[in-house]
């Protein structure tokens, strides 16, 4: 029903979109934010909300479509040089910060080289394959790498390599700058005011260098703290908006079926978000083979999938989401079989020693997610012990290795050696981050596939490396991978154009606009 | 009296001290520090990340060392600075001691009245069956949980009859100015500020008609009855008055958790006060704003309790003597 009423939705959608061609200017738009984000400043701060409202008014270099194909953003075109080394952009000449400073090339240097060198972690490690970053002109941006480093164009996206005004934070304390509390950026929506706990108001930039864009006058990006407050609020008419994961699933589909409204679950393939339960590599049952593959075979996913995620988002089969470049489907499959998790579980000789599971303390969908998971793993003769946590014992926890299972999602961003590898490769174990190697899994042939396939300048190359450690791991099982993760975005019908890229409302509200009921 | 209330401060002063060294203890003893939350917050962290944020936050040096720092920003009235606001901790109260006090101040006047004037008129009715309606509804309010309550008072009086804003301080986005917005604030206190009142309501009606009925088989009412005094003036001067002292202790009670907000209401109701800050620092192990929210409601708890103790002396003047 709830398939049905999905793809009953996107094609009215690319109905709607075909039949109106003119956008219309003006009007507000009202969406949720959820949970309030920590700051607005998207050069310190990259977490899922701050990056919801502030890639609206920061940019980056690049878009990316829903095959991750690079679009324009502040770069209106680039070249790659044969040999993958040198990364040439040619930026757009009539860009203005918001306090009315023109933009240039060296805001670009500035930010890549300095500022986010010395912030921004993931792009830290990214930056290391980086000779030189340098400006010839104001409108143009040199990257010169020192080997191939295939995953590269992947990264000029919001979130990754989000430019800041030199002119601002150049020779500052950045973490301290008094600007990071009124951001000011290059997109399509200044910053107005963010009342704590109430609400964050953009409004539009009117000297935008893409004439005629955005369409919207403003967007209110409205605090609401409880789930089912949220839903209300789409309900009473307060909300437009509901991004992806701010209402629990079970309401998806009662507000699905008011007039009006509209729901599509595109717009994270650049983040592809994989869910998976970490399982310790090290120590009791989880650190033998059989018993992670019994696991795999124990779980009812697709179950899972239809039940609790109203069946949007697809079963992983594989480490590499099947969004993320270099997915293969050569790889060794697990489907629902309880019996031959027993089998496995015989052969292994499991003593019937309890293992701890660790939820997700994200809402009420993640909690009942691991209830069934546990129901699965019982049903096949494993123990399980629940632990409760917050989310921040949930850190700890999964940080200083305390867990046997324990549930978990990540990010891809398009490419393994971005989103992938990390998590596999052994020179990555250490304590004090829940998001490397936790599970403590080593294999030198891993490391090695990884290590080259990162820097094969062919992309056939590259594809055969990830295809090989690809069946290695699945074959391994270091984690019990559960579902890419599918997150409906429910909209009212007259809100158009709001996902259209990789990147979805993070970026969207640029091209977004309203249409007369 | 005036040597009463100074030796009342010393004493609190001394309370307080106490209480904010244990709430630092145990704020510590929880697993995490906001330095990991926002490294896990930001999906990718390594080592000098964290050890970047630590020393910024001043985790790194030991903790007793964190709490004489503490301590002496405290008696410097310096709450200290919320790093992951990136704002003085008294800044982020002061922004929402206002909502808060709003909320918690109506819902203090609507029990307060409500609930004394349900319990005066079922102890003057005792037994017939205008007191059992009204102690079986007080009953029903203070055994149903809060948030049930607030939860469907949205469904019934926001969705399904759209009468009342669901939730929120104001209209966000409404732009009203002058009257237009007292009475768009007005709008949306009634449902949270109801719902809050609810439950202290029922037990102020309960505590009053208790109290009542108690005071009516004194000596002195039957005395003031064989003097030929009218019922009404009875009830109101002689037994309402004697009355009301255990409903001053609650009063002061509840008086002194004005500040501390409400965190269940705050958050059904998105408004944005002091508890929904407090319970958001928790989760984020912010630890400056959490003994922030901590010492203002400890230090309001301590001057309500001493404000009834001067109360109590106004009102009956026996304590006075003992």
């Amino acid at each position: 029903m709830l398939k049905r009423l999905t793809a009953l939705a996107a094609t009215l959608i690319v109905a709607a979109g075909t039949a109106y061609a003119d956008p219309i200017a003006g009007g507000r738009a009202n969406v949720v934010i959820q949970p309030e984000p920590p700051s607005l400043m998207l050069g310190l701060v990259q977490n899922g909300p701050t990056q919801m409202v502030a890639g609206n008014i920061y940019e980056s270099l690049l878009r990316y479509d829903e095959n991750l194909e690079p679009l324009p953003q502040l770069a209106k075109s680039w070249e790659i040089s044969e040999d993958g080394l040198t990364y040439t952009f040619h930026l757009f000449d009539n860009v203005k910060w918001h306090d009315g400073e023109a933009f240039s090339a060296d805001d670009v240097v500035f930010s890549a080289d300095v500022f986010l060198r010395e912030t921004h972690t993931r792009l830290r490690s990214t930056l290391e394959h980086v000779e030189s970053i340098t400006a010839p002109d104001a409108n143009t941006v040199v990257f010169k790498l020192k080997e191939p480093f295939g995953p590269f164009i992947g990264v000029f996206e919001g979130g990754t390599m989000p430019i800041v005004p030199k002119h601002i934070y150049e020779g500052t304390d950045y973490k301290t700058n008094p600007a990071n509390n009124h951001p000011i950026g290059t997109g399509p929506f200044k910053f107005v005011e963010w009342v704590k706990g109430s609400h964050i108001l953009l409004t539009k930039n009117e000297d935008y260098y893409i004439d005629g864009l955005p369409y919207l006058d403003e967007i209110y990006w409205h605090v609401i703290p409880d789930a089912a407050s949220r839903a209300v609020a789409y309900e009473t008419g307060v909300i437009d908006i509901l991004p992806g994961g701010s209402v629990e699933n079970f309401d998806v589909s009662r507000l699905t079926a008011m007039d009006n409204s509209c729901v599509t679950d595109k717009g994270w393939e650049f983040i592809g978000p994989l869910s998976w339960m970490w399982l310790n590599n090290r120590e009791g049952p989880t650190a033998d083979k059989r018993f992670r593959q019994a696991v795999m075979y124990a779980m009812d996913r697709e179950f899972a999938k239809d039940a609790l995620w109203n069946g949007l988002g697809k079963v992983a089969q594989s480490p590499v989401s099947s969004s993320t470049r270099f997915y293969s489907d050569d790889i060794n499959k697990y489907d629902y079989n309880p019996e031959k998790a027993k089998e496995l579980l015989a052969e292994m000789g499991y003593d019937g020693t309890p293992v701890r599971l660790l939820p997700l303390p994200y809402g009420e969908t993640w909690q009942r997610w691991a209830e069934a998971i546990k129901q699965n793993l019982e049903e096949v003769g494993i123990k399980v012990e629940m632990v409760a946590s917050d989310v921040a014992g949930w850190n700890q926890k999964i940080s200083e290795w305390d867990y046997d299972m324990a549930f978990t999602y990540l990010y891809q961003y398009g490419d393994p050696a971005l989103g992938v590898a990390r998590t596999y490769i052994s020179s990555n174990i250490g304590k004090g981050s829940p998001w490397n190697n936790v599970e403590g899994y080593e294999n030198a042939k891993v490391d090695e596939l990884f290590d080259k396939a990162a820097v094969a300048v062919t992309k056939e190359e590259r594809q055969t490396l990830y295809t090989e450690a690809q069946q290695i791991l699945t074959d391994d099982v270091p984690v019990a991978w559960l579902l890419e993760l599918g997150f409906p975005t429910i909209y009212r019908c007259n809100v158009k154009d709001l996902v259209t890229t990789a990147i979805g409302i993070n970026d969207g509200f640029r091209d977004a606009y309203i249409e007369e009921k | 009296m005036l040597r009463f209330i100074a030796l009342r401060l010393v004493k609190a002063a001394i309370i307080l001290i106490a209480i904010v060294t244990l709430n630092f203890f145990l704020i510590h003893a929880a697993p995490g520090d906001p330095a990991a939350v926002m490294a896990g917050e930001a999906g990718a962290a390594d080592e000098l990340f964290l050890q970047q944020l630590r020393e910024q936050f001043g985790l790194d040096q030991p903790l007793l060392t964190q709490l004489w720092l503490y301590l002496v920003g405290v008696v410097q009235l310096d709450l200290g600075f919320s790093y992951r606001q990136q704002m003085p901790v008294a800044e982020l109260i002061g922004a929402r001691l206002p909502a808060t006090l709003l909320l918690t101040g109506t819902a203090f006047v609507i029990s307060i009245v409500f609930g004394t004037l349900a319990g005066v008129m079922a102890s003057a009715r005792v037994g017939k069956w205008s007191d059992t309606l009204i102690s079986t509804t007080a009953l029903l309010f203070y055994a149903t949980p809060l948030y049930w309550v607030a939860l469907m008072a949205v469904l019934l009086f926001s969705v399904q009859f759209n009468w009342l804003p669901g939730f929120g301080y104001e209209t966000v986005g409404g732009n009203y100015e002058g009257f237009a917005r007292v009475l768009d604030i007005a709008k949306h206190l009634v449902l949270p500020a109801t719902t809050l009142g609810l439950f202290f309501m029922a037990v102020y009606m309960r505590m009053t008609r208790a109290s009542m009925l108690e005071v009516s088989t004194l000596d002195f009412v039957k005395t003031a009855r064989a003097k030929g005094l009218k019922k009404s003036v009875i009830q109101r001067r002689h037994i309402f008055r004697n009355a009301m002292l255990p409903v001053l202790t609650l009063a002061g009670l509840q008086a002194g958790q004005l500040v501390g907000g409400a965190v269940l209401t705050e958050t059904v109701f998105a408004w944005p006060g002091i508890g929904r800050l407090m319970f958001e620092a928790l989760a984020q192990r912010d630890y400056n704003v959490l003994l922030g929210v901590f010492f203002v409601s400890a230090a309001m708890v301590l001057l309500f309790n001493l404000i009834t103790d001067i109360l109590y002396r106004v009102v009956d003047p026996r304590i006075r003597a003992s």
